[in-house]
């Protein structure tokens, strides 16, 4: 049986730097240099085997420091959850979380109750590193996902195809790939009649399985014959040959940007036995194209949440969610139910939200006690930050700009305060 | 509550324009999207008086692409054909947009949503046929001989993802392999190395009918708003210029790093700085001689802009845009009533525009979508995923005849209930790049060699 392949080189900072940034939210100042002494697989474990949950430090308030009303305001919803992403100690879990998110998107825009939204993802956490059988089971009867892909209206006699055909294409097998055909989304569609409910004013009304609405009579589904329900259909695709390279396939997409080879898919799919998540996550992340490959973009929310711990900040204002959304990103808002594209995060709309983001996690405080020195000023700025790695070229023009502006008699607290948003905003704290 | 320059109205619009961009995601198995992969920075140009999104054309400067431009305007400023190829996002349903009000077999596979046999105004050339009444704008250019209809376009086989078959459109090819746009490829046949508006998107990404392999092309989106400044009653930073230019040197530092991450957020804080100080000169106001529809939708505003960058003679060949929500699974007549009405009104007002500027026989607009919807109606009030769909040449070049017949919801449908094709896309697509561009069609569309080609054009 193949074995997929492992790390093996120094794991210094930087690997521990994009550990904390791909498997949670960055760093806060010391965490990267702890995790090192661990070695890379018990860091992989320290964070893929969290203790148990908890939230730490102070509650999430407004700008007028009112709580916050996830429920009910507009982007509190998100609020709530970048708060999670900040306070949490098993940030791979909210990571993970994130995944299925973009994994099942689902969009308010389409189910109008921020409840049912909450109690989706709060799904997804219970979840997050379990067993992705329990998760298409759910998501499949969850009162969102029913009403954003029309379960909830597809009644035996007229099916409604919408769930039937992403569970196939997106959730589960993938297009194209000759896993499923036309017949297939049909007779799926009649497997999964059944549901009902609604959402009447934001309220959700009567979500239940309504057996007079189940077409009870045999479907053909992959070949196979018989008299299909919901949960069968879900068995089926998980049972289906393609299912496990799709599965590990798309959830590599999500922690390393380079494709991966042959040998490495074929293990992760025998590791996937059981659609236990766990396993392959920890394969992934201690995959040696985890630590060697290119950087990636991090998502809009992932840097937002990851600039609040590396500056110790926490949830003091409703800007998020705002400029989280010019970023490209409010939760519960994926653009389609294909997610969003992790290949485009970066334009130059997306730049200027970004800049803003990191301007007012810095806010207007000045230091009064700047040194002169620009070496040290420099140093002093990426403290702000938690002291992440800072590549050579980067380093070198922040120290020059802050040389040449200090000679301009530019004040020293000035000019701290512009490298600190230089170390934000550069291509080095963008990506990991 | 804060909120930083945006409403939580604006922000559903961008929710909106995000949605209609529709752009998968790129999954396993799944097409890429055409243009995958294409450098893009961003420029201003003078000449246009426009911020622009180039992809492609790397090796040239922004003064080099600006001389292009000039250079192709004078050549071309009063002869110059434009292509519109509008998406309508979704797979809108032709059996809604035209209905065959003669046939009782509409009204038995559609007893909640057939509309009444009265309803709309009757399709001229069909007398089965009547018009939705949210495509009044449609029927009144209809009546002046300025629309052809393609009742039932499509392909043999249709996929009925949106994702696939639209990427077919896109390509201008059933193969899911292919990495050009169809209108890409006509401009790497015919384009120029220094004019990026030879191919424009007006929207917030490139079109993928328009991602060429050799030569640059544009992307516009709205640029009013494009400042720094963090607000919230947090002051602008003392050293705010400087910042902003150190930025961008620290991005172009990066931007030739070996590691593709760098390297793209290196660029993108590069471009960003440009576009910055590029945009103190766009005027982005410009008059309109007749009346759009008012919207949230930004759809309207952008035909107008389309309009007046063409009157200003700038070389624009070809142009994509995306509209709508059409993939109406649920609650389809509110949903379709109000989108295909703001669709209809927004191109009856951009072909008056036209003719109002003189410039109505430069231009033809393509309206397509991914597939037609299922002839049957579901339980939700809505329909699923068809294959042949409706589509549009528009303009007061074309011929203003139907290409194909409507096959009717009796004998048209296939086995699966979904309504059979009369016209193929793909010799559409060989006709316009022929009858309109007078290019070879055969050596930029696979396999249409053997397609008999309709005659769209007066």
């Amino acid at each position: 049986m193949s074995v997929v392949p492992e790390y093996r080189g120094p794991f210094g900072k930087q690997q521990a730097e994009r550990l904390l940034w791909r498997a949670g939210f960055g760093g806060r100042a010391g965490e990267a240099e702890a995790l090192t002494k661990l070695g890379m697989k018990h860091a992989v474990h320290a964070l893929t085997r969290p203790a148990p949950y908890q939230l730490v430090g102070p509650a999430p308030h407004d700008e007028r420091n009112r709580p916050l009303a996830p429920v009910d305001a507009f982007g509190h919803d998100h609020l709530a959850w970048l708060d999670r992403m900040v306070r949490t100690n098993a940030p791979m879990v909210e990571r993970m979380t994130l995944v299925w998110h973009d994994w099942f998107a689902t969009s308010n825009q389409g189910v109008a109750s921020q409840q049912l939204m909450l109690n989706q993802v709060d799904m997804f956490r219970g979840n997050a590193l379990g067993s992705f059988k329990d998760l298409l089971v759910n998501v499949t009867q969850d009162p969102a996902m029913l009403v954003w892909l029309n379960g909830n209206q597809n009644v035996k006699g007229k099916p409604n195809e919408n769930y039937g055909r992403e569970m196939m294409e997106l959730f589960t097998l993938g297009a194209n790939r000759g896993a499923y055909t036309e017949i297939d989304v049909r007779e799926q569609a009649r497997a999964l009649t059944g549901w009902r409910g609604s959402v009447v004013n934001r309220q959700p009304t009567a979500f239940t399985f309504d057996a007079t609405r189940h077409d009870a009579t045999d479907k053909t589904i992959f070949g196979k014959t018989g008299n299909y329900a919901w949960q069968d259909s879900c068995q089926l695709c998980l049972d289906h040959p393609m299912h496990a390279s799709y599965f590990v396939t798309k959830l590599w997409s999500y922690f390393i940007p380079t494709a991966p080879d042959p040998p490495t898919l074929e293990a992760l799919t025998t590791l996937y036995a059981g659609n236990r998540v766990r396993p392959v996550v920890e394969a992934i992340l201690a995959h040696p194209d985890f630590y060697d490959g290119p950087r990636m973009v991090k998502p809009p929310v992932v840097l937002n949440a990851g600039l609040l711990r590396m500056s110790k900040r926490y949830i003091d204002t409703s800007a998020w969610w705002s400029l989280s959304a010019q970023a490209g990103q409010q939760l519960f808002y994926p653009p389609d139910v294909g997610g969003w594209d992790d290949t485009r995060w970066l334009d130059t709309a997306t730049f200027r939200a970004r800049w803003i983001i990191a301007a007012i996690v810095q806010g207007a405080d000045t230091p009064t006690d700047s040194p002169a020195d620009p070496m040290r000023l420099t140093q002093r700025a990426i403290q702000f930050w938690g002291s992440p790695t800072v590549t050579a070229t980067t380093q070198k023009l922040l120290e020059s700009f802050a040389r040449a502006q200090l000679k301009r008699n530019a004040r020293p607290g000035d000019v701290e305060t512009a490298v600190r948003r230089l170390v934000a905003s550069s291509p080095d704290l963008q990506t990991a | 509550m804060s909120c930083y320059d945006c409403s939580r109205a604006d922000l559903f619009r961008k929710a909106v324009a995000q949605a209609g961009r529709g752009l998968p995601e790129i999954e396993p198995g799944m097409p890429l999207p055409a243009g995958t992969g294409m450098t893009r920075r961003e420029f201003v140009s003078r000449t246009a008086g426009l911020a622009l999104a180039v992809y492609g054309g790397a090796a040239l400067s922004g003064k080099a692409l600006d001389y292009g431009i000039a250079q192709a305007a004078s050549d071309a400023a009063t002869t110059q054909k434009t292509l519109v190829t509008i998406f309508f996002n979704g797979g809108i349903d032709g059996l809604s947009v035209l209905f065959p009000a003669g046939d009782p077999r509409y009204y038995s596979l559609r007893p909640n949503l057939a509309l009444a046999q009265t309803a709309g105004r009757p399709f001229t050339e069909d007398g089965r046929l009547r018009w939705h009444p949210g495509a009044n704008g449609l029927a009144t250019l209809h009546d002046e001989g300025k629309v052809s209809v393609i009742p039932a376009v499509g392909y043999d086989n249709s996929n009925q993802s949106h994702f696939t078959s639209r990427h077919y459109y896109e390509v201008g090819g059933t193969d899911a392999s292919l990495r050009t746009g169809w209108l890409g490829r006509y401009l790497d046949h015919v384009g120029t190395q220094d004019n990026p508006l030879q191919g424009l998107t007006l929207d917030v990404a490139m079109h993928p009918s328009i991602a060429t392999a050799t030569v640059p092309v544009a992307t516009l989106a709205a640029a009013d708003q494009y400042t720094f400044a963090p607000g919230g009653g947090l002051p602008p930073h003392p050293l705010e210029a400087s910042i902003l230019q150190e930025a961008a040197n620290i991005g172009a530092a990066h931007a030739k790093s070996g590691d593709a991450g760098l390297a793209t957020a290196g660029k993108i804080a590069y471009d960003s700085h440009h576009l910055y100080y590029g945009l103190g000169a766009v005027r982005n106001g410009f008059n309109s001689p007749v009346g759009y529809p008012s919207s949230a939708d930004p759809f309207p505003r952008r035909l107008a802009g389309l309009a007046a960058m063409l009157a200003a003679g700038l070389p624009v060949s070809v142009v994509g845009l995306t509209f709508g929500h059409f993939d109406t699974h649920a609650g389809q007549a509110g949903v379709l009533q109000r989108d295909l009405q703001l669709a209809s009104d927004s191109l009856l007002a951009f072909q008056r525009d036209l003719e109002a500027r003189g410039i109505a026989d430069r231009v033809v607009t393509h309206v397509w979508s991914e597939f037609g919807r299922r002839a049957a109606e579901n339980a939700s009030g809505g329909t699923d995923h068809g294959s042949a769909g409706v589509g549009f040449l528009i303009g007061t070049k074309v011929k203003g005849q139907m290409l194909g017949s409507h096959p009717g919801v009796t004998s048209g449908l296939d086995a699966s209930g979904n309504l059979k094709p009369t016209a193929d896309f793909r010799a559409v697509y060989a006709a316009l790049l022929e009858q309109w561009f007078g290019a070879d069609s055969n050596a930029i569309l696979p396999g249409v060699a053997g397609l008999a080609r309709p005659a769209l054009l007066k």
